[in-house]
């Protein structure tokens, strides 16, 4: 099977003013996403997710390293990319206000040259499965916000590329359009022979429901990349585990004990809860003294199965937000 | 095959540039403002005029030459700076410019594409205002005897040369956006001083009529009025120069413009890309 993206060693970076130093976005990624993959990158804000998209989507130069996209180089070739990619960001609100939403459709694509006859058929078919039909004459000011965003994502599909990048999708959408965004999405991608799909997300959930391959990325280097079950199978020799606890002082105390591996805290009224992984069992021991010696008391503890966040955990040691 | 893509990415880049000139009000009031705007702009300068000189009578000539060339001056400020300013609209306000960047579309076909709408509704401008001048101001005018063919070849050189150049700026426009809107003011008002608009380059010292003689804006002119007023030319320190010269003239700095434009173009293009300049949002 051929590699719809290969990166080699590459490196971006941003050059810092008087006062800051350059910012390495991306720092000597390898990286193979194949042909007929949906493929995932999970990380935190701020890891080089979309900075990789961007690169990948012929946006933005690589500072060093090689790139290449459906077979091209993304430096030299992006003219040969372009008609086979589109690219879809979360979180934007971009489109033009005076314009309906099936006329923003439109324009983009016959600048993609879909024959008139195909592109109203798509059109209407993805409003369809969007849920945007009753909406397809009104003006793209007078909508909502997630209105517009599964708009964009309408035109990322609308061109029909073999390749699409998807940059935070289902960002502050509520959970029907992100399901349907994520359905669409994983249909697409199974029901057409070829077609990649390259998702970034910190949604862990998403990632593990979505992706044939998850690359967990932070702070611009790949940490792991493989099914998100040959991941979490990883983390499976460790012991995770959930503790309620009243509230103690100093909960990074917690990372300081030897043995565990990565911990979340999440407060919730009166109460904590905390999710650890760690190398064994008996790490658990001093886990709850030091609790107890911080003025804390655990009022229950779960092991757990692993996930994701626990994978991510494992390798950074810290939660993804 | 690459001249179909073209003409399509014109069509809809000039449709979409219609739209949102033409989309923000109801069709009544589009019209009255695109009468009166170019109205009262002009009404400015012919207010100066008659300041210092009483009457439009008092140089008919004199009055000709600033009136045309005023009114063509339309075309620059607002073709030009029009499709500079669509890098700017895209990225900032509508957010759509990587989108566009990406899709497989010529960018500077695009551009211009987008700067179509703006010919269309200022020839409309231009052709009120000139009305305005012949019917109400009196401006000597004839019809009947204006030279179509120089006319129309010189709009269609002139226009041409304008999304050149509009093209450069928007090259620019693509590395910077609080200085957008200074750099393409500034190229306007350096059009209007030099390139003989409301008064003619024989009043420029000598190296300000070597920098009118050097930009393509300054024939273009010439050519439009002496088809439309041939009188003027014993003011305009063109003189000189045949109609015929003019064109050669006006073609090669045309030529020498679309060279640089296209290179400048190219190299933001590549900074763009470099400093990750597409798709930044600066709330200027």
């Amino acid at each position: 099977m051929n590699n719809a993206v290969e990166c080699r060693s590459l490196t971006r970076s941003f050059k810092g003013n008087a006062k800051q130093q350059a910012i390495i976005a991306l720092d000597n990624i390898d990286l193979d996403v194949r042909e007929g993959e949906l493929f995932g990158l999970l990380g935190p804000n701020g890891a080089g997710k979309t900075t990789l998209i961007k690169i990948l989507a012929t946006l933005l130069l690589p500072s060093s390293g090689k790139v290449t996209v459906l077979g091209y180089d993304v430096e030299r070739e992006a003219h040969k990319i372009r008609p086979r990619i589109n690219m879809v960001s979360g979180g934007e609100f971009s489109g033009y206000g005076l314009l309906t939403v099936r006329e923003n459709l439109w324009m983009f694509s016959q600048f993609y040259g879909i024959p008139t006859r195909i592109a109203k058929q798509r059109i209407d078919e993805l409003l369809h499965d969007f849920e945007l039909a009753d909406k397809a004459d009104a003006k793209v000011r007078t909508i909502s916000t997630g209105q517009r965003q599964r708009m964009n994502v309408v035109r990322g599909f609308v061109t029909d590329p073999d390749l699409i990048f998807l940059d935070e999708p289902t960002l502050g959408l509520d959970v029907n359009s992100s399901r349907t965004i994520r359905d669409y999405i994983r249909r697409w991608v199974r029901e057409q022979n070829g077609k990649t799909a390259l998702i970034t997300t910190h949604y862990m959930m998403e990632a593990e429901e979505l992706c044939d391959r998850v690359a967990i990325i932070d702070r611009g280097r790949i940490l792991a990349c493989d099914s998100p079950c040959n991941l979490k199978k990883q983390v499976q020799r460790d012991a995770v585990f959930t503790l309620e606890t009243t509230q103690f002082a100093d909960l990074d105390s917690i990372g300081h004990i030897s043995g565990v591996k990565g911990y979340t805290g999440e407060t919730n009224g009166e109460r904590q809860k905390i999710r650890i992984v760690a190398e064994e069992e008996s790490v658990l021991a001093e886990v709850i003294q030091v609790i107890a010696g911080k003025g804390g008391k655990v009022i229950s503890l779960t092991k757990v199965e692993s996930t994701l966040e626990d994978v991510f955990l494992q390798l950074v040691g810290r939660g993804l937000i | 095959m690459a001249v179909n893509e073209h003409l399509r990415t014109i069509r809809w880049a000039a449709w979409l540039g219609w739209q949102m000139e033409s989309n923000w009000t109801s069709p009544f009031l589009f019209i009255i403002y695109s009468i009166i705007k170019p109205i009262m702009a002009t009404l400015i300068v012919v207010f100066m005029y008659l300041i210092i000189l009483k009457s439009v009578n008092a140089d008919p000539v004199l009055f000709s030459y600033m009136f045309i060339g005023n009114a063509f001056y339309m075309y620059v400020a607002q073709v030009l700076f029009g499709i500079s300013w669509v890098v700017h609209e895209d990225r900032e306000h509508y957010q759509t410019l990587k989108q566009i960047y990406i899709a497989p579309i010529n960018f500077p076909v695009y551009l211009v594409g987008r700067g179509i709408s703006k010919i269309i509704i200022t020839t409309a401008s231009v052709i009120v205002t000139l009305a305005f001048g012949i019917l109400v101001l009196g401006l000597p005018v004839n019809i009947w005897k204006i030279d179509w063919p120089l006319l129309i070849v010189a709009m269609v050189l002139g226009l041409f040369c304008i999304c050149t150049i509009g093209i450069a700026l928007a090259g620019i426009s693509l590395l910077t956006a609080r200085h957008g809107t200074g750099i393409n003011e500034g190229v306007a008002g350096v059009f209007y001083l030099f390139c003989g608009v409301i008064f003619p380059i024989t009043f420029l010292p000598s190296w300000g009529q070597s920098i009118a003689f050097f930009i393509p804006i300054t024939y273009w002119l010439e050519l439009l009025r002496r088809s439309m007023m041939p009188e003027t030319i014993s003011i305009s320190g063109l003189a000189n120069y045949s109609a015929q010269e003019m064109m050669v003239l006006l073609l090669v700095s045309i030529l020498l413009f679309l060279f640089f434009s296209l290179i400048i173009l190219k190299y933001a293009d590549f900074l763009a890309r470099k400093k990750g300049k597409l798709d930044m949002t600066t709330a200027y």
